[in-house]
């Protein structure tokens, strides 16, 4: 098939349409709009970077910012050490290798918005008759508070994608050959080292992978957010997402809201690449 | 050497397990109870298997006719982004050239922007265009679909032999049958993680479709949650319910195609 050709064309044309007319073109649009007093409507005036200036300003999208933050470091860690740790037990030589991966995998197919939900009911009921029973003050008010709203978006977030971090480690782990373990056993390895010096160095490749997922998947989270707290209380617990949501939907700042969408954008392409990089050169002097 | 039996790690496997499904236990427990039931205690077992709280559910959610919609969107946004998307392929990795590698690269990286970006003039341009409707929620699926499945099945396609297409050539067949009849039936592991990906992914959106399809009628699965569950929030027993019964499609599909997710979420994610 030559570039010229109208088959070229024919094949291509409908994915790259609909690639255009739905991610560049809203894309292109609205960074223009961003620059404009836009109301959805009405273009209106071009005002320069004065959206840009009162957003990073903005105490509320800056808090929004720090805490979308605080929860993508805490939840890659817990996610990729508690997915890590499962991928071990299932290629364990177990009975029951094959009923718990489809066990720990589930939560991964369920949406986050039903999720949220089952969670939210959890946090607020079920933690506090069991706090009652047991006698745990601080079981009781979850999700009432900052801190109670962070680590339940925490552990809803590891719950959901644990297993699916699990089933890439699983991945890569059965890509090790067998000999370089055997060969660890007769060096006389302890459990500790051979994980350290043979496992560990081989599923690398692993965290570049899960490691960007999880990063994506934190950051831009917004259905558990929604659903779990809405942001509460007092839109402490608001991801970006959210936050710029609010901005365009419940206040109808749309243009202040896409300068915002921008920011945004700029952060999760630079956060990404930056961590691709330098996963890739980990990679290679290993 | 052979592996021995580890009894220690199977039981700390067991009982991470229990703790795994812990949530949905006290999901569907807690649908079976009757409201002064959940209050007294939220843990145990219900006391008898009372469907009641299911057949309110059932009613309000108008759950036959929101599984179909779901069903509906999910299945035709889903063959459409398969067949595009190995069409497109098809075409950038059969013909090397540079605008190849410029159009692959363009759809790679569209892979990199987040959706709150391009959400509020989707929402206004589909609007002014009246497309904010099933049909408009479709094509936006192959908008936000295609870079992945087109990034997946363009690696496939180098383990499509070329001359493959020549032999075809010969015999006489042209582009359109060369790729339908010989080129995506040997697609086809890649076609079944395409497939699984994407429905996952559009089974369960939440935020598109609240902001395309939001109409009394249409509302896909997760839509309809979000009310449902909005009107119900001091009534757990019923909440209950109607998130088992969301949930139940998803445990069911899982149950029979279990290998195959697995194995297409890994691919998808490895690649």
């Amino acid at each position: 098939m030559r570039t010229r050709s109208l088959s070229y064309w024919l094949f291509l044309g409908p994915a790259l349409l609909a690639l255009f007319l739905v991610v560049f073109l809203p894309l292109l649009l609205g960074t223009y709009y961003s620059f404009t007093t836009w109301n959805g409507i009405k273009t209106g005036e071009f005002v320069g970077f004065s959206n840009y200036i009162t957003a990073i300003q903005d105490q509320r999208f800056l808090n929004s910012l720090w805490f979308t933050t605080k929860f993508s470091i805490a939840s890659i860690i817990l996610i990729n050490f508690i997915g890590l740790s499962l991928a071990l037990i299932v290629t364990s030589y177990i009975k029951s290798s094959n009923l718990l991966r489809t066990v720990f995998f589930m939560p991964n197919l369920i949406g986050g918005l039903i999720l949220g939900f089952i969670w939210q009911f959890i946090f607020t009921k079920v933690f506090s008759s069991v706090g009652q029973m047991i006698g745990m003050e601080s079981l009781q008010g979850w999700l009432s508070t900052t801190d109670t709203g962070f680590w339940g978006l925490v552990i809803l977030m590891s719950w959901q994608m644990s297993g699916y971090v699990m089933v890439i480690y699983i991945a890569y782990l059965q890509g090790i050959s067998q000999e370089l373990i055997e060969a660890s056993h007769v060096d006389g390895a302890t459990p500790l080292q051979r994980f350290r010096y043979v496992i560990f160095p081989l599923v690398a490749p692993a965290f570049t992978v899960s490691m960007f997922l999880t990063l994506s998947n934190s950051f831009k989270l917004y259905d558990q957010n929604l659903s779990l707290t809405n942001g509460g209380p007092a839109n402490s617990t608001e991801m970006v997402a959210m936050e710029i949501y609010k901005t365009a939907f419940t206040t109808n700042a749309f243009a202040y809201a896409q300068a915002k969408a921008i920011i945004f954008f700029i952060v999760v392409a630079f956060i990404t690449l930056i961590q691709v990089y330098f996963n890739k050169r980990r990679e290679v002097q290993l | 050497m052979r592996k021995k039996y580890n009894w220690k790690i199977e039981i700390l496997g067991i009982i991470l397990a229990l703790l795994w499904i812990a949530p949905l236990y006290l999901m569907v427990a807690n649908s079976f109870k009757s409201k002064k039931e959940i209050f007294m205690d939220t843990t145990s077992l219900p006391e008898r298997f009372n469907f009641e709280n299911y057949i309110q559910a059932f009613a309000d959610m108008n759950f036959l006719k929101t599984f179909f919609n779901s069903l509906l969107i999910t299945t035709s946004s889903v063959v459409i982004i398969i067949i595009f998307s190995a069409m497109a392929a098809y075409a950038l990795a059969r013909t090397k050239s540079k605008l190849s590698t410029i159009f692959l690269l363009i759809f790679v990286s569209a892979m990199l922007i987040p959706f709150q970006s391009v959400m509020i003039p989707l929402v206004t341009i589909y609007g002014k265009v009246n497309m904010l409707n099933q049909g408009g929620l479709i094509f936006m699926y192959l908008g936000f679909g295609t870079s992945l499945s087109i990034f997946l099945y363009h690696g496939a396609m180098n383990n499509v032999p070329k001359e493959l297409d020549e032999a075809a050539t010969i015999d006489g067949a042209n582009r359109f049958q060369i790729f339908w009849y010989i080129i995506f039936p040997m697609l086809k592991p890649i076609t079944v993680t395409v497939g699984i990906l994407n429905t996952i992914w559009i089974w369960n959106d939440y935020l598109l479709p609240s902001l395309v399809i939001n109409k009394e009628g249409s509302e896909t699965i997760p839509l309809k949650m979000f009310y449902f569950f909005g009107e119900y929030t001091t009534q757990w027993h019923l909440a209950m319910a109607g998130l088992t019964l969301a949930i139940l499609p998803v445990i069911v599909g899982y149950f029979f195609a279990q290998r195959a997710i697995i194995k297409g979420v890994t691919d998808g994610a490895v690649k």
